[in-house]
């Protein structure tokens, strides 16, 4: 029997260009062009000043570990515990969930505020998910 | 709002609390209802007012054989019966109804008849949380508290005194699921479930229910208890993505609905004898005191752990054993409001003696949502 698979992310009208970036290796967000406010999850408007002028942008790749657990139990499907979900905060601002990679998933490892930056998982042909390393160098 | 307006007039759980196997969701909401109906010494054809979440108010006013004018559907998670509170409050200053009937119930342990709960794949949190290994609010809820420990200068050693200073008032009450003391080493030597918590740092999961009973304060007093006055209340949301909060320091949150609470209310810190804090995981209550304003939230860990409160202590809070110790249904908010009633009446199993005023703060979801009910036993 398949192994159960992780939750697979399904994009929707406003949120493609994000899916549509990652396949291509690029982290995508949007910034405002009246206030400049870089925000993310994508929707097509600013939630800071509800301009619907805002433009897609390819973000660094560069983060740093905002906070995390070590998931142990239940795991989610897909998934082999302990595994780090973590939060991260982008160069441009913006925070969002992932996984950090290339890491032991240990407090000792994860530590708050190191160094991340972008890499990219296929998943299948639809879907590629941004997870984060430790930054080289 | 108008101070002490409206009061609570009835208040019950069900009849038993913990492993509930020979009974429905919606026949816990039906029991819980009728055992704080009898506690108001009224009939089911004297509501005219209903509120409940998760399960919709025409399911519970259908099965009741209730015919309402006025229905609140809120359903922002374990806070909603907070919100309840604040509106049922509001509506009937405002003369939508006369006497309104708010019920939880929840099969959270034996899942009979318990409405599924799914992230659509296309949602946001499907999109931007589910494939990163969010797996129910154990591994969620906890994503901020590392932050908070480091920004705050918070030990791990503090957070389990959360734990161990609640099991010793559930130990005070005979209804409670866990009643064994335990101690700092016993919490952090438990069960791993997400680093940095473990099983002792984690709400119960349980079945169970409770309903309220609410109406004018000119009428409360030709009823059967003594009223328990609505001093102030407080409301806000955030966001369903716990990834999005604005900041881990502080709920956004708990910071609008709190204050609100204690504007309306026209008390301060110093007056309030009982407090309630929705712990779903042992961090809450931290973020609790400071987002209330009691304490800068650098002060908050040492707070409880130094015992201010425990039974005697400066700010007795969570007096049943709470969502770690008490009970956990799914939607702790009602429980809370239930044991901030008994203590305003002065007769719950470990009575805060000569309390007058008790804070009730709830969170729903993720620290999506909050709310803040302030009762009074003084008019």
């Amino acid at each position: 029997m398949a192994e159960p698979a992780r939750a697979r992310p399904k994009p929707t009208p406003e949120t493609q260009h994000f899916w549509d970036g990652t396949q291509t290796g690029e982290l995508r967000l949007q910034r405002c062009d009246e206030c400049a406010n870089v925000y993310f999850p994508p929707r097509p408007f600013c939630p800071s000043c509800a301009s619907r002028k805002v433009s897609i942008f390819k973000a660094s790749g560069k983060a740093t570990l905002y906070s995390y657990v070590i998931n142990h139990r239940p795991a989610a499907p897909g998934f082999t515990p302990p595994y780090a979900i973590a939060v991260v905060e982008l160069e441009e601002g913006p925070r969002m969930m992932s996984n950090i990679i290339d890491c032991p998933q240990t407090p000792e490892a994860l530590e708050l505020d190191m160094k991340l930056e972008v890499a990219f998982e296929k998943l299948d042909d639809k879907i590629t998910l941004p997870q984060f390393r430790p930054a080289k160098g | 709002m108008r101070r002490n307006a409206v009061a609570v007039v009835g208040a019950a759980e069900t009849t038993e609390l913990g492993v509930i196997p020979n009974m429905s969701q919606l026949q816990l909401h039906a029991d819980a209802a009728l055992n704080a109906i009898a506690d108001a010494g009224l009939k089911l054809s004297d509501i005219d007012g209903i509120a409940t979440a998760v399960e919709t108010p025409q399911q519970i006013a259908h099965y009741l054989g209730i015919t309402p004018t006025w229905v609140d559907g809120t359903s922002v998670g374990g806070c909603s019966f907070m919100l309840h509170v604040r509106h049922a409050a509001a509506a009937i200053e405002a003369g939508l109804c006369k006497t309104v009937l708010i019920t939880h119930a929840e099969s959270g342990k034996s899942m009979i008849g318990k409405l599924p709960r799914s992230i659509p794949a296309d949602s946001l949190q499907g999109q931007f949380e589910a494939p990163f290994g969010v797996y129910g609010p154990p591994s969620m809820f906890p994503i901020p508290v590392l932050r908070y420990m480091k920004t705050h200068g918070i030990t791990h050693e503090q957070i389990a005194s959360v734990a161990v200073v609640q099991r010793e008032w559930a130990a005070k009450n005979p209804r409670a699921t866990m009643k064994a003391p335990i101690s700092v080493e016993d919490v952090l030597n438990s069960k791993m479930i997400a680093y940095p918590f473990r099983i002792l740092q984690c709400c119960l999961v349980t079945d169970g229910g409770g309903a309220l009973i609410l109406t004018s304060a000119d009428r409360a007093k030709d009823f059967p208890n003594k009223p328990v006055y609505i001093l102030g209340t407080g409301e806000s949301v955030e966001t369903p993505m716990v990834s999005q909060m604005k900041t881990f320091d502080s709920s956004r949150a708990f910071t609008v609905a709190g204050p609100t609470a204690f504007r309306e209310a026209g008390i301060a810190h110093k007056d309030v004898d009982h407090l309630m804090i929705y712990d779903a995981f042992a961090h809450l209550p931290l973020y609790g005191l400071g987002d209330l304003g009691f304490m800068p939230h650098e002060e908050t860990g040492k707070f409880i752990a130094d015992g201010n409160t425990r039974a005697g202590g400066k700010l007795p809070m969570n007096t049943n054993g709470g969502g770690l110790s008490y009970m956990h249904s799914g939607m702790y908010g009602m429980y809370a409001l239930q044991e901030s009633v008994r203590q305003m009446r002065g007769i719950a199993p470990a009575q805060v003696p000569g309390a007058k005023i008790s804070v009730c703060h709830g969170v729903g979801g993720m620290f999506a949502a909050s709310g803040t009910v302030i009762f009074t036993n003084e008019k």
